[in-house]
C-alpha cells in the first residue's frame, strides 16, 4: 500500500489519509482499517436513470467521485476482494445524501480514508495508526507457498506475511491398501499427485503472473505426514524431467519439505515452528508470532501463573501490572480491532496503549488469517505472559458469573 | 455362515416358461397322441417319479404321468412340480403353484351362472357350429391317451366343448389352441382392416365354410361378407338346434368379472375352444388354417403374457369341475365385436333379435367409443412393463366386488433395482449358528514385531501357503531385509515394503476351531496413529505387541506402546493381549519377562484396564515359538502358560447390536470391479444389513442399494453388526461416498452436528484449540472452543466450572466446534489429537 496523501492529527485522531493499494494483500490491511463510520472515498460508477419529457427512460452510467459513511465491509479472502457498503455522506449533481452506495476496493485506484468525522464512529488511535504504518511498510514481503497433505487430500496454501490463505483444496479418492486391490492403491495416488501438481501449478503460474515482479520464485513448502510429501516431491522431479517444463524444474530447488502431523491446514503451526522451516522464513511475522504463540502454550500447560488467556484474566492482569517490562506479552487477535462495536474496539486499544506506553510490555496483534491468530482465537482472542505469576485470576470471575453458569449449562445442550 | 444367496426361484421360473415352448413343439409336430415309445418312456418315468417322490407324497400313477407328460418325460421337473402341488403345504413366497387364482374363480362363477340358463348365444353371426364340431384337438386326443380312467370326468365334461389342457397350468396360451376353435373365435385376432389373402381365399375355395366372419374392421358389411352373411343365414337356422351351448349373456354379473379378466388376457377364450373329434380329412384343412392362425398370433399383440393372471397349477379337483366352465366365458374379441359383458344385459336382447341380419344387432365401434379407453392390450403391455411379479393366490368367494378389488391391488411396484429376500436378519443369524466371530487389533510400538508376528500366525496356521512365504522370502533377500519376509505377508504395498514399516491396516481372517478371526495389523509409526485409530475403532479386543529386547521396550513405552493402550481403551477396548514378542533375543529370559509383565501391569491398570482382562504371552514372531506351538526351547520350560492362539481363543467377543438400527463407518471406498464399480467396506458398528436393503450415507445424505454383501470375500445374503463387510453399491454416484462417512438405515438416520458436547479423558493438557477429532476412518477438522468443567474421574460430578487448562489424567466436560457438519451419535467415542499428539478421548454426550 503506498500512503499518497496523509492530513492526520495525531491528538485527536482526526484526519483523512489516501492510500492506493498495490497488492491483493493490501486488501487485508484496508479491510482491518475501515470501521463502520468513518468517511471513505473512492471511484464509484452508478447507474443513473433519466427521464425525458416524453417519457422514454434512459440509464446512464456515469462514473464520479463518491464519499460514503461506511456501514459495513465485506472482505473475500479466497480472490483478495474488499466491498464496502455505505450511505452517501457528500453529495454532487447526480447522487442525494444518504442513499445507499458499495464501494468496491480496486488495487492501483487510491481512495480516502477518514476518520474522527462522525462522533459515533472511530478515530485514528494508536492500533490503527500502527496498522497503517504497517501496511506501507515498503520492505520486500515475505511469501511462500504450502501444500499440507496426506494421502488423497492437499490443501494449497499461499502464506503471506499478514495471511495464509488456502487457495484450494485437493480431494482424491485413493483406495486403502487391500487384499488384492494393491493396484487401487497406487492409481489412486498416482491420479492424486498428478491432480495436486496440476492444481498447484495453476495457482503458481496464475499468481506470477499476475504479480509485479514475474521473475521472483516463491519457495514451496511440503508438509505431511508419513511419506507423502516426499513421495510427491519425487513425482514433481519426474514430471518436470518428463515433461522438460523449464518453470517446474526452476522451481524444484527451491521445494522444501517439512514434517505436518495431520493433512489439515492447522498443521502448518507445527510446521512453520520448525527450526529448519524457519531459518528460510526468518524474520517474518508469521515465524515470530508463531514463537509467541509456543512460549504462551507451554506456559499455560506448567500452569503456574504466568500465562493468562480471555478478555477478563487478561484485562485483569494488566491492571494488576503484570503485563509491562521485562518479558511480559500482550497478544491480541485483530480480529478485535475489526469489531463493529466501537466501544468495544475502545476497550482493546486502551488496554493496547497501556501495555505499550505505560507498562512498557510488548504488544503484538496478530493476524486473524494467520494460524497463530487462529491459535489465539481459540483462546478468546486476547492472551497475556506475565512478567510474575499471578493466581486465581479467573476465581473472583467464579463468583461474578455464579449466575451465568445456568446459561453454561444450557449451552451445554447441543 | 450365512446362506450363500441362491437362484432356486428363478431357476423355476426358467424350467416353467422352457416347458411352455417345448409343449407347444411337441403338440405342433405330433398331435396324434403317443407313440409306443412314448408310452414306455412314461411308463419308466412313472417309476422314476415314484421313486424320486417316495412316501412323503401321495400321488396317483395318473398324475405322475400326466405331470411327465406335460414336462416331456423330464422325471426332475416333474417331481418338482408334483411336490410342489402334492406336498405337504409350503409357502415359498415365489413359487408358481398356487390355489384357485382369481381367474379361476371368476370363470368358475360363470360356469355356474351359464348352466342355469343356456340362452340363445349373443354372438350369432361369428358362430360356426359346423367348424366347432369338426375343429380336432390333438391336445384332446393326446390327453385322452395320456389320462387314464380316473380322468374320466374331465373327458366327460370335455365332451360338453372343454377339455382341460395342460396348458391352463402354464402362463403362456399355447398356440396350438387355434386348432380347437370355436366359431366365434375364429376372428378373435382378425385385424380391423387388412385381412390376408389367405382368409379370405379359405373361405372362397370352400363354400362349406363359414363365410361371414369376415367381420372387417368397419361398421359396415363389405360386400363379400355380406353375400356369405346370406348364405350363412340359412345353414344357421338349419344348425341352430345342433349349436354347441353358448354362455348365456344375460348372466351380467359373472360377465363383467370375467369381462374384467378378459381385458388382461386373452389366451384362456383359446383354451376355452372345445372340440369333439372329427373326420380327419376336415382336420387336415383344419390344421393348415390353424397354423396360418398360428404363424398370425406370433404377430399378434394380443398374445403377449399378462402376468397377473397367470391360471397358477391348479389343485386336481379344480382341474376336473372349473377348467371345463372356463370355456363358456365370452372372450374379450367377441365381447368387443359383439358388445357383451360390455353392455348392460338390457341391451342385449336386441341384438338378440337382430340376429338374422349379420352385425345389424351391432351399433357402430367408433360411436360405442370403443377406443376412449386404453385398449386392452394397452393395459396387458402396461402391466407387463410394470414387471413380472409373482402374486400370491387368493383363496376367495368369487364375489365381483372383491375381484374388481383384487385387480386394483394388481398393479405392480415399481421393483427396485435389487430384489431384497426381506430376510429378518437377527432371526437367521440366530438360525445359522453362526461361530463366534471376533475382531482384533494388533497395536504396539514401530518396530515390535506386529506384523511378523501375525505373519507367522497365518503362516503356522496355513492361511498362507509355503509357496507364497517362499516367494517373500526371497524378494525380502534381494533387497537384503530377509527378516521382513513374514511382516510381508501384511505389508503389501510398495511403500510398505521399501520402508518396512506398516502404513495402513491390513485386513487378514483365521479361524480356531472355536471362532473365526479378522486381524486387523495397525501401523506402530507415530505418523500413521490415524490409521491405527480406525483399525482399533473396529476391533473387539487389541494385542499389544512389545518388544522384549533390552532398550526396545523402554524406547516403546515412552513411545507408541504407551499411546496405543491409551487409545484402544479410550476407543472402548476391554480385553488386551499383550504379547511379548522377540523372545528369542532375550533368549526365554523369565527374569525380562516378568520385569515387563510388572511394568506394564503397573500402567495398563492406570490406564483402566483391569487386571484379569489382560493376559501376557511371551512368543517370538520370527521364529513362531508359543504362537500356535508350544515353545520348544529349553531356557523356556518355566513357561506353562498359553500360546498366543490359545489366548486369543479365551477372549470373549463383544455384545451385539443387531437389533439397533444400521450404522456402518466407511474405511474404504474403491472399485470392486466391473460388474461392481462402487464398492465400500468396513465394519457394521450396529444392526444388520441385507442385499437389496436402501441404505443412506451421510453427511452426503445419499441413498444407495445395497447389490451385493461380501465377508471375509465370500458372498453373503446378509450381514450383521460386528461383521466386517464390503458392500457393492448400486444407485450411487462415487463422489457421496468417503472414508469416514456412515452408511445408516435411511429411516433411522444419524444427525449431523457441527457442534457437540463431549466428556473427555485428558492425556495431555488439553486447552482451546484446533484438533483433529478422529472417529473411527473419520479425520475432521474441528476445535474446542470451551472447557466447560473439570469432572469427578469416578462419580462424573463437577469439581471445577471452566478450568484454564486441562492437565492430563483429568476428566473434564468440553465443547467442541467442527468444520463441517459431521454425523456423530451421542455415544460414540473420539480421540482428539493436536499436533502428532494423543491430546484426549472423549465420548459424545450430546
Amino acid at each position: 500500500m503506498r500512503l499518497q496523501h496523509s492530513a492526520i492529527d495525531r491528538k485527536h485522531g482526526t484526519g483523512s489519509a489516501t492510500l492506493i493499494p498495490e497488492e491483493p494483500e493490501d486488501m487485508w490491511h484496508a479491510y482491518n482499517l475501515i470501521q463502520t463510520h468513518d468517511l471513505l472515498r473512492g471511484r464509484a460508477v452508478r447507474n443513473l436513470k433519466q427521464e425525458i419529457v416524453t417519457g422514454a427512460r434512459t440509464t446512464k452510467q456515469v462514473v464520479m467521485d463518491l464519499t460514503i459513511s461506511v456501514v459495513s465491509t465485506d472482505f473475500d479472502i479466497s480472490c483478495g476482494q474488499l466491498h464496502v457498503a455505505g450511505r452517501v455522506a457528500v453529495e454532487n449533481d447526480h447522487v442525494k445524501k444518504g442513499s445507499h452506495h458499495t464501494l468496491d476496493l480496486e488495487l492501483n485506484r487510491k481512495f480516502t480514508l477518514t476518520k474522527g468525522e462522525d462522533p459515533k464512529g472511530g478515530v485514528w488511535d494508536s492500533v490503527a495508526l500502527e496498522m497503517l504504518r504497517e501496511a506501507c511498510d515498503t520492505e520486500r514481503k515475505a511469501e511462500i507457498w504450502a501444500v499440507v497433505m496426506g494421502e488423497g487430500v492437499a490443501n494449497i496454501c499461499l502464506i503471506t506475511e499478514h495471511q495464509t490463505i488456502l487457495r484450494q483444496r485437493v480431494e482424491v479418492a485413493v483406495p486403502r491398501k487391500r487384499r488384492g486391490g494393491i493396484d487401487g492403491h497406487d492409481k489412486g495416488m498416482e491420479k492424486f499427485f498428478s491432480t495436486t501438481l496440476s492444481t498447484l501449478w495453476r495457482h503458481i503460474e496464475s499468481a506470477r503472473t499476475s504479480s509485479t515482479d514475474p521473475g521472483k520464485t516463491v519457495p514451496l513448502l511440503l508438509a505431511s505426514p508419513g511419506f507423502v510429501a516426499q513421495a510427491f516431491l519425487q513425482y514433481i522431479k519426474t514430471e518436470a524431467s518428463r515433461t522438460m517444463n523449464k518453470a517446474l524444474l526452476a522451481l524444484i530447488p527451491s521445494i522444501l519439505i517439512a514434517h505436518a502431523s495431520s493433512h489439515h491446514v492447522h498443521a502448518l503451526k507445527e510446521v512453520l515452528s520448525s527450526p529448519a522451516i524457519q531459518s528460510k522464513l526468518s524474520d517474518t511475522k508469521f515465524a515470530r508470532e508463531t514463537a509467541l504463540m509456543d512460549q504462551l502454550t507451554s506456559l499455560l500447560r506448567a500452569d503456574d501463573g504466568r500465562a493468562w488467556y480471555g478478555p477478563r484474566e487478561v484485562e485483569r492482569a494488566v491492571e494488576k501490572g503484570a503485563v509491562g517490562r521485562g518479558g511480559g506479552v500482550l497478544l491480541l487477535s485483530n480480529a478485535l480491532f475489526r469489531a463493529q462495536d466501537v466501544a468495544e474496539r475502545k476497550r482493546w486499544v486502551r488496554l493496547v496503549d497501556r501495555v505499550r506506553d505505560v507498562e512498557g510490555g510488548e504488544v503484538r496483534v496478530l493476524s486473524s488469517l494467520h494460524e497463530s491468530g487462529k491459535r489465539l482465537e481459540g483462546l478468546g482472542n486476547v492472551a497475556a505472559i506475565l512478567t510474575f505469576p499471578l493466581e486465581d485470576l479467573d476465581e473472583e470471575e467464579d463468583q461474578e458469573h455464579a449466575e451465568g453458569e445456568a446459561d453454561e449449562g444450557e449451552q451445554m445442550v447441543i | 455362515m450365512p446362506p450363500r444367496s441362491g437362484h432356486q426361484r428363478a431357476k423355476n421360473i426358467a424350467y416353467e416358461e422352457d416347458d411352455v415352448y417345448s409343449d407347444n413343439e411337441y403338440y405342433e409336430e405330433d398331435g396324434d397322441g403317443m407313440t409306443d415309445e412314448d408310452r414306455e418312456q412314461l411308463r419308466q418315468g412313472t417309476i422314476m417319479v415314484k421313486e424320486a417322490l417316495g412316501s412323503s407324497v401321495s400321488v396317483s400313477d395318473s398324475q405322475i404321468q400326466e405331470a411327465l407328460w406335460h414336462y416331456y418325460f423330464d422325471v426332475g421337473k416333474s417331481v418338482t412340480y408334483l411336490k410342489n402341488k402334492h406336498g405337504p403345504a409350503k409357502t415359498i413366497p415365489a413359487s408358481k403353484p398356487k390355489a384357485p387364482s382369481r381367474f379361476d374363480q371368476a370363470a368358475s362363477s360363470a360356469a355356474l351362472l351359464q348352466t342355469k340358463g343356456q340362452g340363445e348365444p349373443p354372438i350369432s353371426p361369428n358362430r360356426e357350429p359346423d367348424i366347432a364340431c369338426i375343429a380336432p384337438s390333438p391336445r384332446c386326443i393326446s390327453n385322452s391317451n395320456v389320462r387314464s380312467a380316473d380322468k374320466s370326468a374331465t373327458m366327460t365334461t370335455a365332451s360338453k366343448g372343454c377339455v382341460e389342457t395342460p396348458d391352463s397350468v402354464f402362463p403362456f396360451p399355447a398356440p396350438l389352441d387355434h386348432l380347437s376353435i370355436l366359431p366365434r373365435d375364429f376372428f378373435w385376432d382378425t385385424p380391423w382392416g387388412n385381412v390376408e389373402s389367405c382368409r379370405l381365399g379359405v373361405i372362397r375355395e370352400i363354400p362349406v365354410l363359414p363365410r361371414g366372419r369376415l367381420l372387417g374392421g368397419s361398421s359396415r358389411p363389405s360386400k363379400l361378407a355380406a353375400l356369405a352373411a346370406a348364405r350363412k343365414k340359412k345353414q344357421e337356422e338349419a344348425n341352430r338346434e345342433t349349436a354347441v351351448p353358448q354362455p348365456n349373456a344375460s348372466a351380467s354379473e359373472a360377465d363383467q368379472a370375467v369381462a374384467l379378466l378378459d381385458k388382461l388376457n386373452f389366451k384362456n377364450k383359446a383354451g376355452n375352444g372345445s372340440s369333439t373329434p372329427t373326420p380327419s380329412e376336415e382336420r387336415g384343412r383344419n390344421e393348415r388354417l390353424g397354423r396360418l392362425q398360428f404363424l398370425k398370433r406370433q404377430s399378434s399383440p394380443e398374445k403377449v403374457n399378462t402376468p397377473p393372471e397367470e391360471p397358477p397349477e391348479p389343485e386336481e379337483e379344480v382341474l376336473t369341475v372349473q377348467v371345463p366352465n372356463i370355456r363358456t366365458t365370452p372372450s374379450m374379441f367377441a365381447s368387443t365385436i359383439c358388445g357383451i359383458g360390455r353392455l348392460p344385459a338390457a341391451e342385449q336382447p336386441s341384438v338378440i333379435s337382430s340376429f338374422p341380419v349379420p352385425f345389424s344387432g351391432m351399433e357402430d365401434p367408433t360411436s360405442r367409443g370403443l377406443f376412449a379407453g386404453p385398449s386392452p392390450d394397452d393395459i396387458v403391455l402396461r402391466a407387463q412393463a410394470k414387471g413380472n411379479k409373482p402374486k400370491g393366490g387368493q383363496q376367495k368367494t368369487p364375489k365381483e366386488q372383491k375381484l374388481a378389488q383384487s385387480m386394483e391391488t394388481l398393479a405392480v411396484e415399481e421393483t427396485p433395482s435389487v430384489k431384497s429376500k426381506n430376510l429378518n436378519v437377527a432371526e437367521e443369524f440366530e438360525k445359522s449358528g453362526m461361530k463366534r466371530m471376533a475382531n482384533f487389533v494388533v497395536v504396539g510400538h514401530v518396530d515390535h514385531g506386529k506384523s511378523t508376528l501375525m505373519g507367522r500366525l497365518l503362516y503356522d496356521l496355513k492361511v498362507v501357503d509355503q509357496r507364497s512365504i517362499d516367494k517373500l522370502r526371497k524378494e525380502a533377500e534381494t533387497i537384503g531385509k530377509s527378516s521382513f519376509a513374514l511382516a510381508w505377508v501384511m505389508d503389501q504395498t510398495s511403500e510398505e515394503r521399501n520402508r518396512g514399516v506398516t502404513v495402513d491396516i491390513a485386513t487378514n481372517y483365521f479361524e480356531t476351531e472355536k471362532t473365526r478371526f479378522t486381524i486387523l495389523d495397525a501401523p506402530g509409526h507415530k505418523d500413521f496413529i490415524p490409521n491405527m485409530i480406525a483399525g482399533a475403532s473396529q476391533a473387539d479386543f487389541a494385542v499389544l505387541v512389545i518388544d522384549a529386547s533390552t532398550n526396545s521396550f523402554e524406547s516403546g513405552l515412552r513411545g507408541q506402546t504407551k499411546e496405543h493402550a491409551l487409545l484402544v481403551r479410550s476407543l472402548g477396548v476391554q480385553r488386551l493381549v499383550v504379547a511379548v514378542n522377540k523372545m528369542d533375543t532375550v533368549s526365554w529370559s523369565q527374569e525380562r519377562f516378568e520385569e515387563i509383565k510388572q511394568q506394564m501391569s503397573a500402567f495398563l491398570t492406570t490406564a483402566n484396564f483391569a487386571k484379569k482382562s489382560i493376559t501376557f504371552v511371551p512368543c517370538a514372531g520370527l521364529t513362531g515359538d508359543n504362537v500356535t506351538h508350544k515353545v520348544e526351547d529349553s531356557n523356556a520350560r518355566w513357561y506353562t502358560g498359553e500360546t498366543l492362539v490359545e489366548a486369543l481363543d479365551a477372549s470373549e467377543p463383544g455384545k451385539r447390536h443387531i437389533e439397533k438400527p444400521f450404522r456402518l463407518t466407511i474405511s474404504d471406498v474403491f472399485r470392486g470391479g466391473i460388474t461392481n464399480p462402487i464398492s465400500i467396506s468396513g465394519r457394521i458398528d450396529s444392526g444388520s444389513v441385507q442385499v437389496g436393503d436402501p441404505i443412506l450415507a451421510l453427511p452426503a445424505n445419499e441413498k444407495a442399494v445395497v447389490k451385493v454383501i461380501e465377508v471375509e470375500n465370500a458372498p453373503v445374503d446378509w450381514a450383521v453388526a460386528g461383521q466386517i463387510a464390503t458392500l457393492h453399491l448400486a444407485d450411487i454416484d462415487p463422489v457421496h461416498l468417503r472414508t469416514g462417512d456412515i452408511m445408516c438405515d435411511p429411516k433411522d438416520p444419524v444427525k449431523l452436528t457441527k457442534s457437540f458436547t463431549c466428556k473427555i479423558l485428558a492425556f495431555e493438557h488439553v486447552l482451546p484449540a484446533t484438533m483433529d477429532v478422529f472417529r473411527g476412518r473419520l479425520q475432521a477438522e474441528g476445535k474446542i472452543s470451551k472447557l466447560v468443567a473439570l469432572l469427578d474421574k469416578t462419580s462424573g460430578e463437577i469439581v471445577k466450572n471452566k478450568p484454564r487448562v486441562v492437565k492430563p489424567g483429568e476428566v473434564a466436560r468440553v465443547v467442541v466446534d467442527l468444520e463441517k457438519e459431521l454425523p456423530l451419535e451421542i455415544g460414540i467415542r473420539v480421540v482428539f489429537r493436536e499436533g502428532g499428539n494423543t491430546v484426549a478421548a472423549g465420548l459424545l454426550e450430546g
